[in-house]
């Protein structure tokens, strides 16, 4: 129900510093714990719970530990992200620096996107104050025997590096090429140190629920997905931007809130998302049922489902970084097909071989992206199989892109 | 290139790895800057981050063509990118992008001959609700119409000092 406005989201209303201090004064153990009791689950799409991360890595024995702000904010759809950086860049920083406190690392890292290079002067900015308010640095918070410092990295334009190994090779200089995992790099991150990647609204979510505490945040949401959640929600709507509601809405409710009723489907969680056709609007928007980092795209009933998924090939055929053979040649076969589809020349038999090779990649790419790049497809040929078949080829005007 | 050009390039770099450390760690950054600076990381300057930072060239040469926003080649003063995902194509990308195509005379990919402009494609620039969306260098533009594209050009074209202009001019005519 809450439009993008800095005054009206939860993060607006949290005392600054007030959760790094609540941080400090508890011990690690107890603060672990309470981040575990709110069940806060990570907000960049995956679900993991932050609380599990950090006891892993604060349990993993290494003098050097390291925390990352993954802010390569790729996901078509998703500018959640961009909003938290550009309003509430303390929250971040001081979500990071608990993150540091409670695993023990000294160094944290702001991975930023290329894409948003504007954002950087600010945020160095904030950074600069921070350290003279002896915030970070040596004594952080003016804790005894904590020390940490945050710097900002720059992404240079590839989607894939939002993936945690993928960008930790690009943070080390390397081709942004997801590892295997596991090793997981609460195990093996930074250099082979235990890291831990968090996404910039889950370390936001961090300090809120020292300040409100576990029990707060676990009062909305479901069970399974405890807590508020913000979305990104554009496409055709008469309020796009971002919101913040509990996980567990339905898709029809927040179509209401943003004024988007009357839509044919809704693309839940960008390319690598699913698309939930109107039928299924009462489906919740959860971790257990369709799960998403909140990039909600509002598809209209005048919009070309085919147009759509072409368009999300296209975008993985480009990101793909090429290392495994599912998700490299995948992509391009399948992008190849849409257009066929688009001519009106993909026969059924043809057609059904396309989402088997689709379910081959959810099975044997390497990474999360080559794994999900075809979900788009396959929901919306399960879905809209009507509007894709014996198409008339399209007349001479031209398509770009 | 001429050698004073080479040796000025070569200064340029031996300053960033010092400011930025001679780590691997330090690659990507080193190559940002450079973008950044001469527009371009060309063969020459991936050989000399190569031998600051004891590494073979050839793996300078993997990190920049990995990065969409490094380029071994020379791009334009101003780099115009429009986003091609999924809203900003819904909000009407297309006619945007014939208008840039038109009003620069080059495609997609290309630089225009004065070295001015560089027109690309971008993937999602986070900018959703407010397509369709364009990024010259690291200023990003929103909700951008066709007729807007000519003004958005005339902005980035006054940027360059009336000297130069009047010199480019003279030359064309």
């Amino acid at each position: 129900m809450i439009p993008s406005h800095k005054g009206t989201l939860t993060f607006s209303s949290i005392e600054p510093n007030a959760g790094l201090k609540a941080a400090l004064s508890k011990g690690r153990a107890d603060l672990i714990g309470e981040i575990s009791a709110s069940g806060l689950r990570g907000r960049g799409g995956a679900g993991f719970p932050t609380g599990v991360k950090w006891n892993l890595a604060a349990a993993a024995k290494d003098a050097e530990k390291y925390v990352i702000c993954n802010a390569d904010e790729g996901e078509p759809g998703t500018f959640k992200d961009r909003v938290i950086l550009a309003d509430f860049p303390d929250l971040v920083f001081e979500g990071m620096t608990i993150g540091g406190y409670a695993i023990g690392a000294k160094r944290g890292w702001l991975y930023l996107r290329g894409e948003y290079a504007y954002l950087r002067a600010p945020l160095e900015e904030v950074l600069a104050r921070r350290r003279k308010e002896k915030l970070l640095g040596r004594k952080a918070g003016g804790k005894e025997g904590f020390e940490f410092d945050i710097e900002i990295r720059m992404g240079s334009g590839a989607y894939v590096c939002g993936e945690e190994t993928a960008l930790i090779e690009s943070l080390e200089g390397h081709r942004g090429e997801p590892r295997n995992r596991p090793p997981f790099p609460v195990d093996t991150g930074f250099q082979g140190h235990p890291t831990i990647v968090q996404n910039v609204e889950t370390i936001c979510w961090v300090p809120c629920i020292l300040v409100k505490g576990g029990g707060w945040f676990k009062k909305s949401g479901t069970e399974k997905s405890p807590g508020l959640k913000l979305f990104s929600v554009s496409g055709d709507c008469a309020r796009p931007g971002v919101y913040e509601f509990p996980l567990g809405i339905t898709v029809a409710k927040l179509l209401t809130a943003v004024g988007g009723e009357g839509a044919k489907a809704v693309q839940v969680g960008g390319a690598s998302g699913r698309c939930v056709p109107a039928g299924e609007f009462s489906r919740a928007l959860a971790f257990e049922d369709v799960s998403t980092g909140g990039s909600i795209i509002v598809l209209g009933p005048q919009r070309d489902m085919l147009r759509v998924a072409r368009n999300f090939l296209e975008f993985f055929v480009e990101e793909s970084c090429g290392q495994c053979t599912p998700c490299r040649e995948g992509c391009v076969k399948l992008l190849e097909g849409a257009e066929l589809l688009e001519q009106g020349r993909c026969s059924m038999s043809y057609l059904t071989e396309l989402c088997r090779l689709g379910e081959t990649m959810q099975l044997a790419a390497k990474c999360g992206l080559g794994q999900s790049a075809p979900n788009a497809f396959l929901s919306i040929v399960e879905h809209f199989r009507d509007e894709l078949m014996g198409r008339a080829p399209r007349n001479g005007n031209g398509q770009h892109g | 290139m001429l050698v004073t050009e080479q040796e000025r390039l070569k200064e340029d770099l031996q300053a960033l790895a010092q400011r930025h450390g001679r780590g691997r760690g330090a690659l990507l950054p080193i190559l940002q800057d450079v973008q950044t600076r001469h527009g371009q990381v060309s063969g020459y300057a991936m050989q000399v981050i190569a031998d600051l930072l004891d590494i073979h060239p050839v793996e300078v040469f993997s990190v920049v063509s990995f990065y969409a926003f490094l380029n071994a080649a020379p791009q334009g003063r101003f780099v115009v990118r429009l986003c091609r995902t999924i809203t900003c194509d819904m909000a009407g990308k297309d006619r945007v992008a014939r208008q840039l195509e038109n009003d620069l005379k080059i495609k997609f990919g290309e630089t225009t001959p004065d070295g001015r402009f560089t027109l690309e494609w971008a993937n999602c620039l986070g900018m959703c609700d407010q397509g369709p969306a364009l990024l010259v260098n690291d200023q990003v533009l929103t909700k951008v119409t066709p007729e807007q594209v000519h003004e958005i050009l005339e902005a980035c074209r006054k940027s360059f000092s009336p000297h130069a202009l009047a010199a480019k001019e003279e030359h064309h005519s």
